[in-house]
C-alpha cells in the first residue's frame, strides 16, 4: 500500500505528530515500504481464528473498592512544564 | 402539533457510580477536593502506570443490567477510544466497543394513566470520566484538574425509540430513579454525575429511514432536555422544509437562549482507533456472581409499584407517581406506617398537601420539614376524628412551618373536631332558627341549600364541627 | 572485583574480603574512566550508589544479606526511578524526574542492589541496534564501529566491558536477547506477565517483559529471582509464586528433546554464526539431549504480524507525551493543536514517528480489520506453532540473531533490514514464550548467541539448559579485549 504525503499528513494530524515537510516525501517512503512488507500477512488463511491478545490468554482481576492511594500533589507536579494554583495550564481551549 | 414529521430520539446518560475510588485507581472519587489532589499517578497517566478494574464498579453495572432485564455479558472487553484533548491524561479513554459488560435491556415508561411504553436500552458500558478544564482566571490559559479522571461511568445508551421530549424526559427521570434506587449513582446533576446527550433526528411520517440525526451534549436537568430537543426538533423542520439538509454535528444547548449552537471545535469525524486495551484482560462473570447480584438488589421501582397498587388499592397511575423516586417511596410507606395503615389517605397527602408544599419551598423529599412518622401521626388525627380533614390542612401548613408536632399544634390552637351530638344538634338548631329564608326554600324543594347549612355551621364552630355529622343531624332535623 | 559473579561477589561481601562501597566505588570508577568510550550510561547516580552501598554493608554487617545486597547494577532507562532522571532514551523524556518507583525499580532496592546508572536504550525501546538514542548510540565493546544491538543496548554493554556485574532490560521483541548475542554476554526473557510491567515505560504492552542481562545463567538465575515476581498493580501480572531459580541449575540434561526449527536455519543466517550453533548443539548432544527437526511454519509472518502489532500498542501508549502534565513541551505554543504537534514532533526522534504513524494507520477507521485484526489472528497461528512443538519437545534452539554485531549505521537507513535482526526472537514475544540467550562462539572475533525458547513458566529450566552449557564451554567468560 503507497501512501502520498497528503496521507501521511493525514495520519500525522491523528497522532498530533509534527513533520517537517522537508521530512515528508521520506516518511511516505518508508511508511510505505513497511506496509508493503506487512501486506504479507493478507495472504494468510485466517477464517475462524480468533484474535490472540494476550500470550497467556487469562482473565481480568478485580480490586477491591479501597482508597489507597494519598496524593502529594507537589510530588507529582514538580515535573509539569506549567501549572498554576494546582492546575495544569494549557493554550486556551475552546469548547 | 406536526403531524407530517415524525421525531427520533435516542439518549446517551453517563451515570458515575458511586465507588469509593476510581475504576482503575485507588485515588478517591471524593467531589469537591481541591484541585489534583485526588489524581493519583495512574490517574494523570504517567510514564509506566497501568490500570486495575474496581469490583464495585463491575458489581454496578451488573446490577444495573439486572434491573433493567438486560444481559450481562459473561465476557467484555475493555477498549481504548483514542483521541487528544488536555482532560484526557493518557490520550486515550478506557472504555468498552464491541463487547460492553451490559447490553440489550429495556424499561417501561408510563406515557399516561393507561399507556406505557417499552424503551429499548441497546447497551450499558464501564468507561472512565475524563477531567475538567477551567477556562477563566489563567490568563488567556486553560486550567485542567484531573481529580474526576478516572472515576467510573456507566455510559446508558438507548434504541432510538423515544418519539417526544416528553417520552425522553420520562425515560430519563425513570433511568435516574433507578440508579438511585439501586444505590449505584447520586443522579447529581448539577454536579455531574448524571449527564444526559441527546441523539435527534426527525423523518416523515411512515418513512422507513432514520434523518440524519444531531447530537446534542451535556444537558444537565430534565427541564433543559425537554427545552433542548424541542428547540432542535423544530430547527430540523424548518431547515429542512425550506429545503436544506440537516447535517450530523454536535451541538450545545444555551439555557438562557433555549437553543442549540453547534460546538465551536472544528469539525471532523473523530477516528477513535478502538482496539482492546492491552493493559487490561476480558472481564469474566459467572452466573454464581450474578446470582449474588441479584440477592443484593433491592425492590425495584416496578415491582415497588405494583405491591403498592395491591397492598394499599392505589391505582397504577398513582404508585407509578409515589415510586417516581425511592425517597419518595420510601416517605410514603412510613407515612401508612405511623398513619395506623391508612394508604389511601396517604397517598392523596403526599401527592397533595405535601408535593404541593416542597414545590412551593423548593425543597426535597429528603429535606422535609415534615417527617413521615409526623406526617402519619397527623392523618392518625384525621382516621380517629380527632380532627377533619379540612383542618388537618391548616395543622399540616403549621406543622410545615415548624410549629411542632400534629397534636402539639391542634392543642395549642384548640382545633378539636366537635363530634359531640349533642353540641352539633344545639348550633344545627340554631343556624335553622337564624336562616329562616333558606329554611323554607329549602322545604319547598330547593335542596341543595344543605350545602348552605352545613357551610353555616362550619363556620358557627369554626370549622372544628364533624362535617359528616354534621350532615347527618341536618338530614334528620330537615327531613323530619 | 569487576570479574567476579554475583555468587563470588556476595560471598567476597559475606566474608568482608570487601565492602559493597568499596566495590561501588571500582565500579563507578571503572564507569567514570571507561564509559566515554561505549557511551552505555545516560545518568550515573554516584551519590544514591554510594549510599544504597553504605546500607547495603550494613545489612551484610546484621546478617540480612540476601543475594542481591550490595551488588552494583545498571538498570535500563526504561524503569521508572524516583527522583532520577527517567529518559527511555528520549528528548521527550530528557527533563523526567520520575515522581515514583517501577516495581521491578522497588524490589531490586529490597533485595539491596546498588544501582550504579541508567543505562543508554533505543528511544522508547524501538530499535535493535542503539542507534535512536537521543544520547546518541552506544558502543559495542568487542568492536566500537559496531552496534551492541538494541534497545538494551546501553545493559548489555555495560555487562559485556564488565563495569558492572548485572544490568536490567527490557525485550519487545528481541531486545534482551539480541543484545546479549551481539555482546558476549547471557541475557533472559521471561514468560509474559512473570515480571511486573508498573513503571516499566510501555512499548507493547502486550510484548514487553523485564528481564536480566548477566555474564552467566547463574548470575541470571539471582537476578531473577529479586526482579519476578506477581505485582498487584499490573493487570497483566501473573499471580504465581517465584520458584528458586537455583535449585535446578545443575540437573542433568540426559534425554532433553531440543527442536531444531528449520526455519530458523534458512537463508539470511550467516554462516560463522550457523557453524557455531552448530557446534554449540554438539555440546548439548554430548550432555545427553536429542535434537530433534521440527518446524515452525509461520515463523516467515512473524516480523510482519510484529510490525503491525507493537506499533499499533505503541502508537496509543505514547498518546499521553502531550506536553502537558510532564516531559518535553515546545516553547511558546500557540494554541492547543501546535502544543501538542511541536512538542511531540520535537520530542520524538524519526523512528519513533515512524512507528507511531504506522500503529496510527493500522488501527484507523477502515484498516483495522485488515491489519491489526489481521495480525492478532496470524499471532493465534504462531503461538499454535509453538505449543504443537512442545507437544514433542522440550526446548527449542537456534542462532538468536541472523549475524554478529553489525557496523553503526549500516542498517539506520532502511528499517525493515534493521527490522529483520529480529527475525529469530520476535516470535518468542508474540507467543508470550520465555528465552534466553547464550554466547556460543565467535566469528570474525565477533561474539554470537544461542537461543534456547521454552514453554510458558519454564525459566528454571532455561536456566538450567544454559548453565550446563556454561559448565562445559568458556564462551560466557570471554572478554572483549580492553574491557577484560
Amino acid at each position: 500500500m503507497a501512501l502520498d504525503t497528503s496521507e501521511v499528513e493525514n495520519i500525522a494530524h491523528l497522532a498530533r505528530l509534527g513533520i517537517d515537510p522537508a521530512d515528508i516525501v521520506e516518511y511516505a517512503r518508508n511508511l510505505s515500504d513497511i506496509l508493503a512488507f506487512v501486506e504479507q500477512l493478507n495472504a494468510v488463511d485466517t477464517t475462524g481464528v480468533e484474535p490472540l491478545a494476550h500470550p497467556l490468554e487469562a482473565t481480568q482481576r478485580l480490586r477491591a473498592d479501597e482508597v489507597t492511594e494519598t496524593v502529594e500533589r507537589e510530588d507529582f507536579q514538580q515535573c509539569a512544564p506549567q501549572t498554576e494554583a494546582g492546575l495544569y495550564l494549557v493554550p486556551k481551549v475552546i469548547e | 402539533m406536526n403531524t407530517k414529521w415524525e421525531t427520533v430520539i435516542g439518549l446517551e446518560i453517563h451515570a458515575q457510580l458511586r465507588t469509593r475510588s476510581k475504576i482503575f485507581s485507588g485515588a478517591a472519587t471524593r467531589y469537591g477536593a481541591q484541585p489534583n489532589t485526588q489524581a493519583c499517578a495512574v490517574d494523570l497517566g504517567l510514564p509506566g502506570v497501568l490500570p486495575v478494574l474496581n469490583a464495585e464498579a463491575v458489581l454496578m453495572a451488573a446490577k444495573f443490567g439486572l434491573a433493567t432485564h438486560s444481559t450481562v455479558a459473561p465476557r467484555s472487553v475493555f477498549a481504548r477510544k483514542n483521541y487528544f484533548y488536555p482532560d484526557l491524561p493518557k490520550g486515550y479513554q478506557i472504555s468498552q466497543y464491541e463487547l460492553p459488560i451490559v447490553h440489550d435491556g429495556y424499561l417501561d415508561i408510563e406515557l399516561d394513566e393507561s399507556t406505557t411504553k417499552r424503551i429499548g436500552i441497546t447497551r450499558a458500558h464501564l468507561e472512565e470520566d475524563a477531567g475538567k478544564s477551567l477556562h477563566e482566571d489563567f490568563h488567556g490559559l486553560t486550567g485542567i484538574d484531573l481529580n474526576r479522571a478516572g472515576t467510573p461511568l456507566l455510559e446508558i445508551v438507548s434504541e432510538p425509540d423515544m418519539r417526544s421530549a416528553r417520552e425522553a424526559v420520562a425515560y430519563m427521570k425513570k433511568i435516574h430513579a433507578l440508579v438511585r434506587y439501586l444505590d449505584i449513582c447520586d443522579g447529581n446533576m448539577q454536579e455531574g454525575s448524571f449527564r444526559c446527550d441527546a441523539n435527534v433526528s426527525v423523518r416523515p411520517q411512515d418513512a422507513e429511514e432514520f434523518g440524519t440525526r444531531t447530537e446534542i451534549k451535556n444537558l444537565n436537568s430534565f427541564r433543559f432536555v425537554e427545552q433542548a430537543i424541542n428547540y432542535e426538533v423544530e430547527r430540523q423542520i424548518a431547515l429542512i422544509e425550506g429545503g436544506g439538509k440537516v447535517v450530523q454535528e454536535t451541538r450545545l444547548f444555551d439555557p438562557d437562549r433555549h437553543e442549540t449552537r453547534p460546538m465551536r471545535t472544528k469539525e471532523e469525524a473523530n477516528d477513535y482507533r478502538y482496539f482492546p486495551d492491552p493493559d487490561l484482560l476480558p472481564v469474566e462473570i459467572g452466573q454464581a456472581f450474578l446470582d449474588d447480584v441479584a440477592a443484593t438488589l433491592p425492590e425495584l421501582p416496578e415491582a415497588r409499584k405494583q405491591r403498592f397498587m395491591g397492598d394499599y388499592g392505589l391505582s397504577a397511575y398513582d404508585a407509578g407517581i409515589l415510586t417516581a423516586s425511592r425517597e419518595q417511596a420510601d416517605y410514603f410507606e412510613a407515612t401508612v406506617d405511623a398513619s395506623g395503615g391508612q394508604g389511601k389517605l396517604s397517598a392523596n397527602w403526599v401527592m397533595g398537601e405535601l408535593s404541593g408544599a416542597l414545590n412551593k419551598a423548593g425543597v426535597d423529599i429528603i429535606d422535609s420539614p415534615v417527617s413521615a412518622a409526623e406526617l402519619g401521626g397527623l392523618l392518625l388525627r384525621i382516621e380517629d376524628g380527632t380532627i377533619s380533614g379540612k383542618i388537618a390542612k391548616q395543622v399540616f401548613q403549621d406543622m410545615f412551618n415548624g410549629e411542632g408536632s400534629a397534636d402539639a399544634i391542634i392543642e395549642k390552637k384548640g382545633l378539636k373536631q366537635i363530634s359531640d351530638s349533642s353540641a352539633i344538634e344545639g348550633i344545627v338548631k340554631e343556624v335553622l332558627e337564624n336562616n329562616p329564608k333558606q329554611l323554607e326554600q329549602y322545604r319547598n324543594g330547593q335542596t341543595k341549600l344543605l350545602g348552605y347549612f352545613v357551610g353555616q355551621v362550619m363556620q358557627a364552630t369554626q370549622g372544628k364541627a364533624n362535617p359528616k355529622q354534621v350532615n347527618e343531624l341536618l338530614r334528620k332535623i330537615l327531613d323530619a | 572485583m569487576h570479574t567476579k559473579n554475583l555468587t563470588e561477589l556476595a560471598k567476597g561481601l559475606r566474608e568482608r574480603e570487601f565492602s559493597s562501597v568499596e566495590f561501588t566505588q571500582a565500579c563507578l570508577e571503572r564507569v567514570g574512566r571507561l564509559d566515554e568510550q561505549l557511551n552505555c550510561f545516560i545518568t550515573v547516580t554516584a551519590e544514591q550508589a554510594l549510599r544504597q552501598a553504605h546500607a547495603a554493608d550494613a545489612r551484610i554487617q546484621s546478617g540480612e544479606a540476601g543475594p542481591l545486597t550490595g551488588i552494583p547494577f545498571a538498570h535500563k532507562d526504561i524503569f521508572c526511578t524516583q527522583g532520577v532522571k527517567t529518559s527511555c532514551g528520549s528528548k521527550m523524556l530528557d527533563n523526567f524526574i520520575s515522581p515514583y518507583d517501577a516495581t521491578v525499580t522497588q524490589y531490586l532496592n529490597e533485595a539491596g542492589a546498588v544501582m550504579i546508572g541508567k543505562t543508554n536504550m533505543d528511544e522508547f525501546a524501538m530499535g535493535s541496534s542503539n542507534e535512536t538514542s537521543f544520547y546518541g548510540p552506544v558502543k559495542n565493546p568487542w568492536d566500537p564501529q559496531r552496534v551492541p544491538g538494541g534497545s538494551s543496548g546501553g545493559s548489555a554493554a555495560a555487562v559485556a566491558a564488565r563495569l558492572v556485574p548485572a544490568s536490567t532490560g527490557t525485550d519487545t521483541g528481541g531486545s534482551i536477547r539480541q543484545p546479549a548475542a551481539l555482546c558476549g554476554i547471557t541475557g533472559l526473557k521471561p514468560t509474559y506477565g512473570r515480571v511486573s510491567r508498573y513503571g516499566m515505560i510501555a512499548f507493547a504492552s502486550s510484548l514487553d517483559q523485564g528481564g536480566p542481562l548477566t555474564r552467566s545463567a547463574e548470575d541470571a538465575a539471582i537476578m531473577l529471582g529479586a526482579m519476578a515476581g506477581f505485582d498487584a498493580r499490573d493487570s497483566t501480572s501473573v499471580d504465581r509464586p517465584v520458584e528458586d531459580y537455583m535449585v535446578g541449575l545443575n540437573d542433568s540434561l540426559e534425554g532433553l528433546k531440543i527442536g531444531l526449527p528449520k526455519e530458523f536455519f534458512g537463508a539470511g543466517l550467516a554462516g560463522g554464526v550457523a557453524d557455531a550453533v552448530t557446534a554449540a548443539l554438539g555440546e548439548y548432544e554430548k550432555l545427553g539431549a536429542t535434537l530433534v527437526d521440527i518446524s515452525l511454519p509461520n515463523t516467515s509472518l512473524a516480523v510482519p504480524t510484529y510490525y503491525v502489532v507493537a506499533p499499533a500498542e505503541c502508537s496509543s501508549n505514547l498518546s499521553r507525551m502531550d506536553g502537558v502534565r510532564f516531559g518535553y513541551r515546545a516553547s511558546d505554543p500557540q494554541d492547543l493543536e501546535d502544543l501538542y504537534t511541536r512538542s511531540r514532533g520535537e520530542g520524538f526522534g524519526p523512528e519513533v514517528k515512524r512507528r507511531i504513524m504506522i500503529g496510527t494507520y493500522a488501527l484507523s477507521a477502515g484498516y483495522y480489520d485488515a491489519y491489526y485484526h489481521k495480525a492478532q489472528q496470524v499471532r493465534r497461528l504462531i503461538r499454535e506453532d509453538f505449543l504443537k512443538a512442545f507437544e514433542t519437545i522440550d526446548v527449542i534452539m537456534g542462532p538468536t540473531a541472523p549475524t554478529a554485531a553489525f557496523r553503526l549505521g549500516e542498517k539506520s537507513d532502511a528499517p525493515i533490514t534493521m527490522y529483520l535482526s529480529d527475525i529469530y526472537t520476535i516470535a518468542v514475544n508474540l507467543a508470550g514464550l520465555p528465552g534466553l540467550s547464550i554466547p556460543a562462539g565467535l566469528t570474525d572475533g565477533l561474539p554470537l548467541g544461542l537461543q534456547v525458547i521454552g514453554n510458558y513458566f519454564e525459566e528454571a529450566r532455561l536456566l538450567n539448559i544454559a548453565h550446563r552449557f556454561q559448565q562445559v564451554t568458556d564462551w560466557h567468560e570471554l572478554a572483549p579485549q580492553g574491557f577484560e
